[in-house]
């Protein structure tokens, strides 16, 4: 197996030029992070914050601090309210989970939207091994939740709500604060959690002023380390531990603290917010710049989720007909243009992506999809080789469908 | 989304960038599809049998995968030729995934698929030629069940999709 994956990189000499656009997977970590993380591994607060030396003194006033800016880049009130976790999919199975299983005299309903990430949805799957049933509320074509159809699934036996504020594979933007609204108005006890992780750093996210009781947030979709990420919780909101293990500085979380990655996680938030206008702005740009040129320039392409201000600005997910996702993503490797596909190919089922199925794409619509963010960094030129190689990469796939695959 | 590595091989790698025998055949005189778009896993074969049955051109066309792709293409080479009972009798899909220095497991349904497709046009032959030769099994062989299985999923998944949207 790795003697293939090396021809497979083999192949991939000479390129003369890379455009990394797969940042809903994974994402470069910027210098500035790097630098930033790495003295926490060998120089300072290295130590285990719970422990009485400096060096995990150090940790602890790190850890600390690091709660503390992360709080208010969220609005939070207090830095207790911060949980940092190994990530978003164990944010929001703490969430789920914890949330569900600290409430259950209160109601065993759980309420999600159909196009939440698979770390809520098969969460909710587990959890009816547990005696809780879960209601999943229609979206339309572009993603927007069916807000009448919430209100009808909220009752008093509704324990949590849990909806994205940006939809991680379309980039809609949900109307939360309505949505979360609809919910207390029907039940005041419901708890509601929002996954903010593909709004942090692209649109205002912001607890109070949202009127959430628990949030997640993740590193690697602001361009921080992979391995970290935070769940906001309420003060005063029941949530259980899910882990068991030494208990550290964070009562829902336990193990020791991964101080280099909350550094780094930290150090991604601060570039994010730091010109946040002029950050959004440039992603905006050229992800503008890659999806109207992508429909300029090819035939028989629709772009999937909300337009304008209601789709995360740097979100292109574009269906392009009569042509086969996972082909076209390692023939735009080869060119040196890395994307990912909602292609029932590049997954481990014969099952295409759930939310392009959700937003009533036909099956083909949704293997031939490909998933594309810009982040801050990408230039004018990078787009640029985008749209030149893309319509040769297409002609070539869709030369080898023929008129094979077309329903 | 879940995904799995795919550390394809040099050979399927090779037969994505340069397919062999690609492309519709004009003067087929049978044609054979197996999977379903819904499946995003689709294969068309073209083949000109002669009057010795023998299997003097083929073609394919691929809607899939890399690997289907790839799977796709060595089995025309592998059956150009061959006289229609070898050709049934010599390809399985487990030859087939030896041909392209093997496919991760996942991916094992796109040589099935080929196979089934290819086993499917020979039925198909000998339906149009009005003789079924003693050779031939009634029963389906594995490969062309699964690929009735996976279209069978797909009419299930599409089925599904259609009751959601009534509701």
């Amino acid at each position: 197996m790795v003697e293939n994956v090396k021809a497979l990189l083999k192949a991939h000499e000479n390129l003369k030029r890379e455009v990394y656009l797969d940042n809903e997977n994974s994402t470069v970590v910027p210098r500035e992070v790097l630098d930033e993380m790495l003295p926490y591994y060998s120089q300072k607060g290295y130590g285990n914050p719970t422990l009485t030396h400096k060096q995990g003194w150090e940790a602890f006033e790190t850890i600390m601090e690091s709660a503390q800016k992360i709080s208010q880049f969220l609005g939070a009130k207090i830095l207790e309210e911060i949980t940092f976790t190994p990530g978003e999919t164990e944010a929001n199975n703490l969430a789920l989970m914890g949330a569900a299983f600290a409430n259950k005299q209160k109601g065993t309903k759980i309420v999600i939207s159909e196009i939440e990430p698979i770390n809520v949805l098969h969460v909710t799957d587990l959890l009816k091994k547990f005696g809780f049933t879960t209601t999943k509320i229609p979206v339309d074509t572009e993603g927007f939740l069916n807000l009448e159809k919430l209100k009808e699934a909220v009752d008093k036996e509704t324990v949590l709500a849990s909806v994205s504020m940006a939809n991680n594979e379309i980039g809609t933007i949900q109307p939360v604060r309505e949505a979360l609204d609809i919910v207390k108005d029907k039940n005041p006890e419901t708890l509601v959690h929002t996954d903010a992780s593909d709004a942090y750093g692209r649109i205002p996210v912001n607890v109070k002023d949202l009127k959430v009781d628990l949030a997640t947030v993740s590193s690697y979709k602001i361009l921080g380390p992979r391995g970290i990420g935070a769940l906001y919780v309420k003060e005063g909101v029941n949530v259980d531990k899910i882990l068991e293990g030494q208990i550290g500085t964070q009562k829902l979380w336990p193990g020791v603290e991964n101080t280099p990655l909350i550094v780094g996680f930290t150090k991604a938030s601060e570039m994010a917010f730091q010109d946040f206008g002029a950050n959004v702005a440039r992603m905006r740009k050229t992800r503008n710049k890659l999806v109207d040129g992508i429909l300029e320039r090819l035939s028989d392409v629709k772009l999937n989720g909300a337009k304008g201000d209601k789709r995360a600005p740097d979100n292109a997910n574009v269906s392009i007909l009569r042509c086969e996702g996972e082909a076209l993503t390692i023939e735009l490797s080869l060119k040196g243009v890395y994307v990912s596909s909602g292609s029932a190919c590049s997954r481990r089922l014969l099952q295409p992506s759930h939310v392009l199925v959700a937003i009533g794409r036909k099956f083909s619509e949704a293997h031939g999809s490909i998933l594309m963010k810009t982040t801050r960094y990408h230039t004018e030129e990078d787009i640029n080789y985008v749209l030149e190689v893309l319509p040769s990469a297409v002609g070539r796939i869709r030369g080898i469908v023929g008129s094979t695959g077309v329903d | 989304m879940s995904r799995v590595p795919l550390p394809y091989t040099q050979k399927v790698l090779d037969l994505f960038r340069n397919p062999k025998n690609l492309g519709k055949l004009e003067d087929a005189n049978v044609i054979s599809i197996a999977g379903n778009p819904a499946c995003g896993d689709m294969i068309t074969f073209y083949m000109k049998i002669n009057d010795q049955d023998v299997i003097e051109k083929i073609s394919f066309e691929s809607y899939g995968c890399a690997a289907n792709i790839a799977t796709a293409s060595i089995v025309t080479e592998m059956i150009k030729g061959l006289h229609v009972e070898n050709a049934w009798k010599d390809v399985t899909w487990k030859k087939v995934t030896e041909e392209v220095g093997g496919l991760p497991s996942v991916k094992f349904h796109c040589g099935i698929l080929a196979v089934g497709a290819v086993k499917r046009a020979i039925r198909k032959y000998y339906e149009q030629k009005g003789s079924v030769p003693d050779w031939l099994p009634k029963d389906f062989t594995f490969e062309e069940k699964q690929a009735l299985e996976e279209e069978e999923l797909a009419k299930k998944m599409s089925k599904r999709l259609k009751a959601a949207e009534e509701n």
